[in-house]
């Protein structure tokens, strides 16, 4: 039974890695998805600081769920949340004032990141604080993963880097570092994915 | 001629969604008829050009104050309870337009267009601004919101057209649907990189 239960607990951290992967399946969030993955690391610390939000607003909101009346839910939700990414975004500009530079508009942006709103809707006004929070760690995972991976074809293509270190002198093909190799990139690893998991599921 | 170049800028060089990756839910979400894009541009249209006024004279008052971390919250606040009055007040005054945007509406709080270019407005950053401190003034704020809803707008029509067409072929089973449209914008995008250095 315990085994059961541990086991219950492990997938809500791994279901947002695959089978609820919030970029490749269920498509949410795009908008930071393709602005700003030009790097491995610019994806990942986007991926890190929607994980941030994603996991305090999912305990936040489970626990205020019983007590917000139906009708006012959503602007209460979306509330919280901006409050979440107000701290975070001072704790940014205070530590690491490069990457809150570098991703600049992207981080007040995390307010109306479906992703975070669609957890609260879907997940944590249902279920407990633990949960919730582990709920939040997983989707925040599957997206910083999806990020970070897409931001690596983008550097490996568009700047022949890896995480920022520089392989090969010649230049890569710039398009990819911009904006239609956003969206190419994208599209291929969607293909790719969709491929490796319906051989799996077979 | 600042503001011409302000709308040519915001139109074709930065476009919001081909350049600045803003709003991709709606382009991707509501393209595949003409007639939905058109309507959804025009939503976005009219809440941008009015959520960037209200957001800039709030701003000036969070300034007043030093408040200025409230910026994210205040902002998101005030554009959805503009858009829940924008609905009740066009049910009211107009049921034709209503019923052409009416289903826009409440899709339009979380699009990250609207508060994305509220922002942009009211940072020191704007890289359009015509004024010594990069600043834009109530002016040029309302040209550029205007201006950017205007080329979202054109994105979003060539792009639902482009669409139209594609799904009367055949594309191989794993490009069906987001896939084969994210290919078809990259396209799209590059042909937007060709106005760069126009401004």
């Amino acid at each position: 039974m315990t085994g059961g239960f541990e086991m219950g607990k492990l997938q809500l951290i791994t279901k947002g890695l695959i089978k609820e992967n919030p970029t490749f399946v269920l498509l949410l969030g795009m908008c930071p998805t393709l602005a700003t993955t030009t790097s491995a690391i610019n994806g990942m610390s986007m991926g890190l600081a929607t994980m941030f939000v994603l996991v305090l607003s999912n305990m936040a909101i489970s626990l205020i769920a019983p007590y917000v009346p139906d009708k006012v839910r959503i602007p209460s939700y979306i509330v919280v949340i901006a409050t979440f990414v107000t701290v975070l975004e001072l704790v940014m500009k205070a530590y690491v004032p490069d990457v809150y530079e570098t991703l600049g508009l992207f981080i007040p942006l995390i307010v109306v990141n479906c992703i975070v709103l669609g957890r609260a809707e879907a997940f944590a006004n249902k279920n407990n604080v633990i949960d919730s929070a582990l709920d939040g760690l997983g989707i925040g995972l599957g997206f910083t993963v999806s990020l970070t991976v897409l931001g690596l074809v983008r550097e490996l293509l568009g700047n022949l880097s890896l995480f920022d270190w520089k392989f090969a002198e010649s230049d890569g093909i710039l398009a990819f570092v911009l904006a239609p190799g956003a969206f190419l990139a994208l599209g291929y690893l969607i293909v790719i994915f969709r491929k490796l998991t319906s051989k799996k599921a077979e | 001629m600042e503001f011409i170049l302000i709308i040519i800028s915001a139109v074709f060089v930065n476009n919001i969604l081909l350049s600045q990756f803003l709003g991709i839910c709606p382009f991707l979400g509501v393209s595949n008829k003409l007639s939905t894009a058109a309507g959804m541009s025009m939503a976005v249209c009219f809440v941008i050009t009015l959520a960037t006024v209200v957001t800039y004279l709030l701003n000036m008052l969070l300034v007043n104050f030093n408040l200025e971390f409230l910026q994210t919250i205040s902002f998101i606040l005030v554009i959805a309870a503009l858009v829940q009055m924008v609905e009740i007040v066009l049910k009211k005054i107009s049921p034709a337009l209503y019923s052409a945007l009416g289903i826009f509406l409440p899709l339009i709080t979380t699009n990250c267009a609207v508060l994305g270019v509220a922002l942009t407005v009211v940072q020191k950053s704007s890289p359009f601004a015509a004024a010594a401190d990069g600043m834009f003034n109530l002016g040029e704020a309302v040209v550029y919101a205007f201006a950017t809803s205007l080329g979202f707008g054109l994105a979003m029509v060539l792009f639902a057209g482009l669409r139209e067409q594609l799904s009367l072929n055949n594309v191989p089973k794993a490009f069906k649907g987001v896939p084969i449209a994210l290919v078809t914008a990259s396209i799209l995008a590059m042909a937007f990189m060709g106005f760069s250095g126009l401004v």
